[in-house]
This record gives structure tokens, sequence and C-alpha cells, in this order.
């Protein structure tokens, strides 16, 4: 063991003599001490690492430096509070355009890699926060590596989220290292692990807590164990005759999640280690994914969101103390969420039945999220049931989840702006009132914003942050800055009916039923739905939203909309079928709560698919003419995250785009001659200033 | 040396769980956060602001040490609030309380959440010395042959388990249990067991009558598990009981000829009472409401085998030490250790002989007004979770004062191990 203090690699003091002068970097810091090189990513001008061409430039000089060297080894750890490596450089993706210039860029990184692998003194990745995609195929061609022990320690290859596959080296490196199966999973879910899940696979060497990193790191370079490799048996799927069954027996797996049309890299993953391929093969491979619509489809979901989150972390929120009034399904969930985002929460409701049910489902959820119980524990001590509203008192923000009706709305808002001290922010989480009409008995009706949350609040990323035209600017990025602060993507809205989600879902759901009324089987237009690319079809997510709920948000649509409610809808209501809830709505469910959905059979679903798009995209197009939403991405974000609208067509205005507005619009005319004019194409559709411009925030 | 006046400002119990013969689902410090929380919600401070945390807890669990320090992070008070844990058997709730007021009234704290947890039905159960000694003795064995000798030298007895509840209960000097020294004051004082039965029945009917009054939802917070249940009331509580099935209970301490039953006796609970103590200074500041105010406190030394006798000597200090006499005395909360050692109280309040040999006073102080001793009942009720139960007093008695217009009061408490403890506390009448 060397005698170096922990402290001395990460401060930034000058090099010690004789150490390799680090001017000529500017995202890399070189140190040599007692003979052991120790590099560390700084990318200059980002918050989190990512591999960026230049920054693998960089490592290459440096590499080419060392080879000469008489040292023991090289360490590499990451300068950034936040992590090792975040991936790949996405924003990079988008200038490329031609197959064999991504592929090229594959193979230089790969070179790069197998230089770092080549050393001819041992080498150790230090890991601590996200070590993801490029960042993780940096580490596994290091000799060793060491991972920090904590839940924020995340490893993975998450690359096939964004329609490609790893592309330097780690589809090669990777089976080599952990065996087959457990590679092949990792890069076909992208999924990513936390540091003892990472040491049980094999991903690292070690787990140590931060303290004894750096020693563990000069530990491993001075008695240089072993290389960590498979075990024999996790090599057995490889051998060549089995191969062919296992990539069977996956291609079954990965076609129950996504269909091969929509989403090829899965796919190619199977089809490289089917071929036992090389490095060159991966390079093609990649390259040719790269510049496909999927990902870029993809690669524009994830930027949209990133944008949001920009865009949420520009102002501060100053809270640190919830309560939500109403422990019912979205209160319960929200303020349960809140709490397992760390902070403070009061949950109130006057029925202590209601709440010892929401303190079990916590209990459950904590338990299964954290695991460890003394995280549990915290958890439940953050999150107080609360009957009497004693959280009132002292509280930095308060979300309203009460029964979906005026006036016990109001009184509730009226009573919290009395008691709450005068700096909180009031948030409404309705999801059909206007907040004028809330916050017209509001002594102070700038206090009041929409923090309107989808249900399952811990599934669905989306928030819409509904500004009323009395709310203030201080509430709106207060209630924007929180809802990123939980990890939420917070889209502002106007409010207006059915704010923007279930505005345009809407239509799509009346279409879905008036083609039942007319003799359409529903699994016939579920199936079609979802070979679209959405992730449930309309039908079935009618029934699992609970048919009341629908219909008393088309109601209320209904009217500024000008929607026809259809009569099914209505008579499913008044005897009862309200969906999932009591077993039966437009399908029968088990007592599990799942649909008996019959095999409908393949046939010509472009009518069915038309209709319902169709009303989806004139109803976006229509909010973004009123203004409910600013810029195209603004509503891709909103039913990608918001509802999963097939992510990779990239939303529906990045559809609109690929398509055309003209074509659209044509279509919906010769739609509106045979079905009426609820097919009217919006005028907005000829106003090409709403397509031309992306939102102001996205850029 | 100046003193500055102690008010409570706020507090909070959980209800009172019976121990059903299995751990709870409440450890000490899941109970006291329950107690906590909501009175530290309710102030217009952070929790971070305490000066100090003090908490009295009689058996907690291994996992538990100081635990007071457990509770007040969990409670959120941050790392820089320090905070101890008290013992002092039945009275530790009330010498949490005592604590935190002589640090107040010396002005060396200005604002401290002081309590009592116990959980009692998760006392542990713990190997006997045998076995831990045999235990050392395989560790020791270095060889095989070694540790084949160590393990044929075990016997079963080793197995048998040491309960540290009952241990607890039992006086270790004299060799009494509780329930035993109760005994020895139910002949002392000629107290039957119709007369002791009939205590513990009122003590039922009185808490039902405060509960159904909705008197009590003042001072309880509701407590909710993590399986989905909920308490609001103390559950030890037998609104249906009457004298015939509390004169069927079999004597359980001196089993053949003894009065003492489960029934005229306090039981055994899980539960926790938190108090928000403030400064003068504290209180105008940030604008505290007033619950009442902590005027002193005594305690005395009796007898170890007649524990039962600590109150008739802590009140007798407290009343010459603050010149006050029992007429003074509004409401007083005695705990209901025993149902005798309660009506024991009071017969040596009343007598010449004993005020003149045991309490050296020419005069006796007179017995409290059984109407107004314990209104609301007791632990015979509500049950005794030993290390809350002295904040329990405390807290109760301010709100029942506050209730009834006004004045002062005494809570009260026999010690395991031959003490007693009281308090003197003023409060204002409010609204109720």
């Amino acid at each position: 063991m060397t005698d170096t203090p922990e402290d001395k690699v990460d401060a930034p003091t000058p090099p010690a003599e004789g150490a390799a002068p680090t001017a000529r970097f500017n995202h890399w810091r070189l140190e040599v001490r007692d003979e052991v090189a120790t590099l560390t990513l700084d990318v200059a001008g980002q918050s989190a690492n990512v591999l960026s061409q230049e920054v693998l430039r960089e490592l290459d000089q440096a590499l080419v430096g060392f080879e000469a060297k008489p040292l023991k080894g090289l360490i590499i750890v990451s300068g950034k509070p936040s992590g090792f490596i975040a991936g790949a450089d996405v924003n990079e993706f988008e200038k490329i355009t031609d197959p064999a210039r991504a592929a090229e860029l594959a193979r230089a990184g790969q070179h790069v890699f197998n230089r770092l692998a080549a050393l001819p003194f041992p080498s150790v990745a230090v890991i601590h926060g996200y070590c993801l995609g490029g960042g993780l195929e940096l580490a596994l061609a290091c000799t060793y590596r060491i991972a920090r022990d904590g839940s924020d320690t995340r490893l993975g290859l998450p690359e096939v989220r964004l329609g490609i596959h790893p592309g330097f080296a780690g589809t090669v490196r990777l089976p080599r290292l952990i065996g087959h199966l457990r590679a092949l999973s990792l890069m076909l879910t992208g999924r990513t692990v936390r540091a003892k899940e990472a040491r049980r696979l094999g991903l690292v060497d070690d787990v140590v807590p931060e303290r004894h990193l750096l020693r563990a790191a000069n530990v491993f370079l001075s008695t240089k164990p072993a290389r960590r490799r498979a075990v024999w048996f996790r090599r057995v799927p490889g051998l060549a005759p089995l191969r062919p069954m296992v990539v069977r027996a996956l291609t079954r797996q990965v076609q129950k999640k996504v269909n091969p049309d929509h989403y090829p890299a899965p796919y190619r993953i199977l089809e490289l280690w089917q071929r036992a391929a090389g490095e060159e093969q991966e390079a093609l491979s990649i390259g040719e994914l790269l510049v496909s619509r999927t990902s870029r489809n993809l690669v524009h979901v994830f930027q949209v969101g990133e944008a949001l989150k920009r865009e949420g972390n520009r102002h501060p929120h100053h809270i640190e103390r919830v309560h939500v009034v109403g422990a019912g399904v979205m209160g319960a969930d929200i303020a349960i969420w809140a709490a397992y985002k760390g902070f403070t929460v009061s949950l109130q409701d006057r029925h202590a039945e209601v709440l010892a049910r929401a303190m079990k489902k916590a209990h459950g959820f904590f338990k299964k999220r954290l695991k460890e119980p003394r995280a549990v524990q915290a958890a439940m001590d953050r999150l107080m049931p609360d009957l009497a509203g004693n959280g009132l008192k002292h509280v930095d923000l308060v979300i309203e989840a009460i029964v979906e009706k005026v006036d016990p709305k109001r009184e509730v808002i009226k009573h919290v702006e009395d008691t709450a001290p005068p700096q909180a922010v009031i948030a409404t989480n309705t999801s059909s009132i206007p907040l004028e009409t809330l916050a017209e008995t509001m002594h102070d009706p700038a206090r009041l914003v929409g923090l309107h949350f989808f249900n399952p609040v811990a599934k669905m990323q989306l928030v819409e942050v509904v500004r009323g035209a009395q709310t203030g600017e201080e509430a709106l990025n207060r209630a924007r800055a929180w809802a990123c602060a939980i990890g939420r993507l917070a889209l502002d809205v106007k409010s207006s009916p059915g704010f923007l989600v279930n505005r345009i879902l809407m239509p799509y759901l009346i279409e879905a039923v008036t083609m039942v009324e007319e003799g359409v089987p529903p699994a016939h237009i579920d199936r079609a739905a979802k070979d679209f690319g959405m992730p449930m079809g309309p039908i079935e997510l009618a029934d699992t939203v609970g048919l009341d709920i629908c219909l008393s948000v088309a109601e209320m649509l209904s009217g500024p909309l000008k929607l026809e409610v259809p009569d099914r809808l209505r008579e499913l209501v008044e005897q009862g079928h309200l969906g999932k809830k009591t077993g039966q709505g437009f399908y029968q469910f088990s007592a599990k709560g799942k649909p008996k959905i019959p095999a409908a059979k393949k046939q010509d679903d472009v009518p069915v698919t038309e209709r319902l798009i169709l009303r989806l995209l004139n109803e976006a197009i229509a909010c973004l003419r009123e203004g409910v939403v600013e810029g195209t991405d603004a509503v891709d974000a909103a039913m990608v995250y918001g509802t999963g609208f097939a992510p990779y067509l990239g939303g529906p205005m990045r559809y609109v785009e690929s398509l055309g507005e003209t074509g659209i619009s044509h279509s919906l005319y010769r739609l509106s001659q045979e079905y009426g004019k609820r097919f009217a194409p919006d005028p907005g559709w000829a106003q090409p200033e709403l397509f031309g411009h992306r939102s102001p925030r996205a850029t | 040396m100046s003193i500055n006046k102690v008010y409570v400002v706020d507090g909070a119990r959980t209800p009172f769980l019976k121990a059903r013969g299995e751990p709870g689902a409440f450890s000490a410090a899941d109970l006291a956060v329950a107690a906590g929380r909501p009175v530290l919600a309710r102030m217009p401070f952070a929790p971070t602001e305490l000066d100090e945390v003090i908490v009295g807890c009689v058996i907690p669990a291994p996992d538990e040490a100081n635990i007071a320090r457990i509770i007040s992070l969990r409670l959120g008070c941050g790392k820089q609030v320090p905070a101890h844990t008290v013992q002092r058997n039945c009275a530790s709730g009330l010498q949490a309380v005592a604590g935190a007021y002589e640090r107040i009234a010396l002005g060396q704290a200005q604002l401290v959440l002081a309590g009592g947890t116990e959980a009692m039905s998760r006392a542990p159960i713990q190997w006997n010395a045998a076995m831990a000694r045999w235990l050392a003795s395989l560790l020791r064995a270095r060889n095989a042959f070694a540790r084949v000798r160590a393990v044929a030298r075990f016997r079963t007895s080793y197995l048998k388990p040491v309960y540290s509840l009952l241990l607890g209960l039992t006086d270790p000097v004299v060799k009494l249990s509780m329930g035993q020294t109760a005994e020895v004051l139910a002949h002392r004082f000629a107290i039957d067991r119709k007369q002791q039965d009939a205590y513990a029945l009122q003590s039922h009917r009185r808490l039902a009558a405060a509960f159904d009054g909705g008197h009590m939802q003042e001072e309880i917070e509701t407590l909710y598990d993590t399986r989905g249940n909920f308490y609001t009331e103390d559950n030890g509580l037998r609104r249906d009981t009457d004298t015939e099935q509390l004169a069927k209970l079999k004597p359980v301490f001196d089993r053949k000829y003894g009065q003492v039953t489960s029934g005229n006796s306090s039981q055994i609970t899980d539960g926790a009472a938190m108090l928000m103590l403030a400064s003068e200074e504290a209180v105008a500041r940030l604008r505290l409401p007033v619950l009442g105010e902590l005027l002193g406190h005594a305690w005395a030394g009796v007898d170890p085998s007649q524990m039962g006798l600590g109150p008739v000597h802590a009140v007798s200090k407290l009343f010459s030490r603050l010149k006050v006499k029992m007429s003074d005395i509004k409401h007083m909360e005695l705990n209901e250790a025993f149902a005798a050692q309660v009506l024991a109280c009071q017969a040596a309040w009343d007598s010449p002989d004993y005020a003149r040999e045991e309490l050296g006073l020419a005069e006796p102080l007179g017995r409290m007004d059984p109407d107004r001793l314990n209104p609301e009942g007791g632990a015979i009720a509500c049950g005794h979770p030993v290390g809350a139960s002295g904040a329990r007093l405390v807290l109760h008695l301010l709100h029942a004062l506050r209730r009834k217009g006004g004045g002062k009061g005494v809570a009260t408490l026999c010690i395991g191990g031959g003490q007693g403890g009281a308090m003197l506390v003023r409060a204002k009448g409010g609204a109720a």
C-alpha cells in the first residue's frame, strides 16, 4: 500500500515535482506520484462528464505519453461530484448523417480504449455516481474497476434506449467479463445496476466506501490480481452450437417488449452476438443505427426531456416542507413520492382510515424502492399522516388533491391561504377546473399554481405546471423547480380545459369508443394503436383509467372542444361497468386485474389507425394554435412522457414533421367528408409559424 | 441564582397499546417520533432550533442506545441538537420533564423537547449468564478437539431465557415484584379486594367518559402502523368491565392468598408522550401558545418494599418547599401503578400517625378529594408504559386544568426501587 493521502488526488494543487505537465489537456488532469499515474476527467463547462470526441482525443494523447514511461499503474477517476462518466456526447449524434462517418467515430473510440487495455501496466477505473454507456465501456477497458458504495452509484449500458447499442467494444468486452446471458440482459434492457449488484455480477472488482476508494485502487495496482473473467458455466451459452438457441429464446422475450420495425437495436445486439461479432462489425452496425430514424427520434425525446430539466432548474424552489391535502390515490401518491425524494411531507385527510391506507402504501413503496431498513424508516419519518392539518403551520408548498369539485376545493384553498405562511406556494392538482375559478376567493390569487400529476405518480414522468391568468411568476417558477427536484419533467401549460395531455388524448379516446359503437371490435382498435407504437390501446386505457373518470373528463371537455360524448360510454357508466376497478368495462377483467382481450386478427388497420391518430394530431395543433403550450417540442415531451406516445416516432409533432403538414391536413379533410366535421382540419395546419421554430426552451 | 419561568407550550401522546404477549408494532423510538412529530409540526420554529431533546425510557431495545438521540435525529432536529436519555424507572418521563425544566429555569436552554417512551412488549429476551460463558468458551476453542469438548459441555438449561421485563418489574434489593409491594401496602393499610376492584372499575369508567366527552382527543395523536391499521384510543380501556368480571380474576403476584390482580393493576403497554418546554423569553419571541407553567418538582426515597408510598413523601416535600397545601390543588394525577397503592397513598396522607412518624409533620396533609384525583382515570385503564407515564401525567394534567378553568395541579408517581416524584404545575383556564 502506498502512503498517498486520499485528498491529494482530488485537490487542485499543482502537480508534484516530476509530474507530467497538465496544461495541454482541457478536460483531463494528469498527476504522477510514486510511479502511479492518475487521470482525472473533469470535462470543461459541463456538470457531468461526457465522452466527446475531444475528450477521447485527449485521452489518447495521454495514453501515448504513458507507453514509454516506467509506471506501476494508472488510475482513472472523475473530478465531478455527480459521477464518473454519463456516456457519449448525445449532442454530437445529430451532426452525424453518414453511417460510414459514424462507424469511423466508433472505430476511433475503440482504438483509444484498446490502447488503454494494452498498456504495459495495470489500470483501474475508480467509479462513483453514473457510469453509463461509453463511460462503462472505458471502465471495461481498464484492468480493474472499483465502485463507491452507495445508492447513487449506477452502472449500465443504456444505449438501447437511444436506439443504438454499445459502440466502443462494449458488446465484445462485457460478455467476456460477466458472462453471456448477464451481458445480453444488461445491453438489451439498458437497465442500470447499483454498486452491490455490479459486484455480484462481476462488473466491478470491489465496492468500497468513499474513504477507501484510492487505497483500494492502489492495492489492486500493487498486488496485480488476475484479471476478472466470467466463470466457466457463464461462458457455456457462448459455445458456437448453442448461440442460435439462446438467440431464439431471447428474441421471443424481446418481441414481447418491442416491435422490431420500430426498435431494431435490441435485435441487432442479438444478431451481433450470434455471429460472435468483433469490434469492426460492432462499429459498422452502430454506424447504421446511429443515423436511423428511430435513433434520431429517441435522441429527440431524450433531448426535449433534458431541455425541460434545464428549464426547471433555472430557478430555486426554496421548498423543504410540503403539505398535501387529500390522501386519495393522487394525494397519497404525490406525498409518498415527495417523501421518497427527500422532502418533509405532511399528508392531510379527514379520515384516519384513508391515512392508514396511505401509510401502508408508503411503507410498501419505500421498502420496494429503498430496500435498506434505515432508509425506509427515514422516509416514513419524513411522511407525517396529519388528521388535524398540523403540517400547514410551517410549510413551503401546499398541494391540494381533494375531490374534483369547485366548492370543496375553494374551501380548502381558502383555509390554506389563511393558515399557511405567506411565502408558501399553493398548488392544486386539479385536472379540469380552471385555476382562475379556484383562485376567485383568494386574497392573493397570484399564489395559486397548478401541479397536475398523472396516475401512477411513481411511473409517469410528466407534471403539467399550470399557469392560470392570475398565477404569479414566482409561484410558477418555484412549482416548476420543485417538480424538477422530485425528478419529474415539468411542462408549462396554460390553464384551459383539459390542459394539454388530457385534451390531446380525449378526442383519440372518443374516436376509439365511436368506432366500437360502429361495430369495430375493441381488440381490433387496441391492436391497431399498439401496432402504431402506443404502449396500450385506447379502449384498454379507458378501462384502466376508469370509465367514470373518462366520462367526466369527456363531458367537461365536450363544451369547450365541441366533442360528442359517445352514448356507449354513458351506458357503461350507468350500468356500473367502470372498467378495471369493477372488473367489467369494454373488456372483462380477471381477478388479478388483467383484461381478457381476444386475439385480434391481423387485418387492414389503416382506417382505424388513421382515425385515431389524426384526431390526436388535429387536437395537438389546436393546442399549439391556442398557445396552451409553447413550441412543438413541448407537445412531443408531453405526449411521450405523459402518455407514452410512440417514442420511436419522437412524439406527435416530430411525426407530423416526418409526414408533412399538408399531407395530414388533406387526410383530415378527406376524413371530414366521410365521418363528419370532427375531422375538419384545425386552422393551425395553415399556420407554418406553428411548426417552423422549436420551443424557445429547447434551444 | 436566577430562576426563569418555564412553560409547557404543547404536547401530545400516542394511544397506549396493550402488550399482547408478542413484540408490538412499534419500537420505543417509533412511538416517540409519532408523538413528537405533530408537536414539532405545530411549532412556528424549525426542529433544528431546539436546544436539547431529553427522553425517559426504562428498557430501550439493544439497538436503541441513547434512544433520545435516535428520536431527535428521526424527528429532523439535525446533528447539532444534543440529546440524552434518562432512567428513573416509572418516573423516567417525569425525570425528563424535570431535567428540561431545570435547564430552562437556569437559563441554559430556551426550547427543550422532553418526554418519555416505552415499548414494553418489545423488552428484550436475553441469554442467561451460563449461556454467555459457554458461548465464550466455544469462541476461545482454537482447534477441533477443543471445540468438540466445548460443545460437549453444553447443557439445555443454558437455553432458559431471561425476560428483562420481568426482571425490571422486580426489585433487585428486596426481591419483591412490584405487585408484591402493592400487596404489602394493601396489608399495611387494610385495603381489601373489593375496594381495589371498585377503584379499578372507576378508572375504566372515568377514562371511557373522557374519551366519549372528546377530552382525550386534544392530547392523543392517531397512531398508524405500516399494515394499514390505526389507533385512536388506548386499547387497554375496557368499557364493558364490571365488578363481577373484576372479582373473577385471580391474583397474579401472590398467587395463593393475594388480592392484587391484573384487573386492579396498571397494564403493560407501549406508548409515548412528548412535551415542548419553553422559556418565558422564547414564548414571547416566538409567540408560542402556553399550555401551562411548571412551578417545581420534588423527589423522595421510601422503603423499596413499600415503593407505592413514594408519592406521599414526594408531595409532602413539594408542598413544604413551594408553600402549598392539599386544598390548593385543583387536580391531582397520581399514577395508578396499583389500585391498592393509590388507596394506600390516600390513607397515608390522612393518617396523623403516618404524618408524625414517617413525614415528620405535626398535622397530616389530608387526602386528595377523590373526585379530583385522577378524574379521567389512569394507568389501570390506559396502561403504564413505564418510561412514558410521567410525561403523560403532566400532559394530561395541564389539559385537564385548562379545561376546568385553570389552577394548580400535581402530577406524581411511585417509582420502583422505593422513590416518589412529584411536579407542581399551574394552568390558566382556556377555551375547551
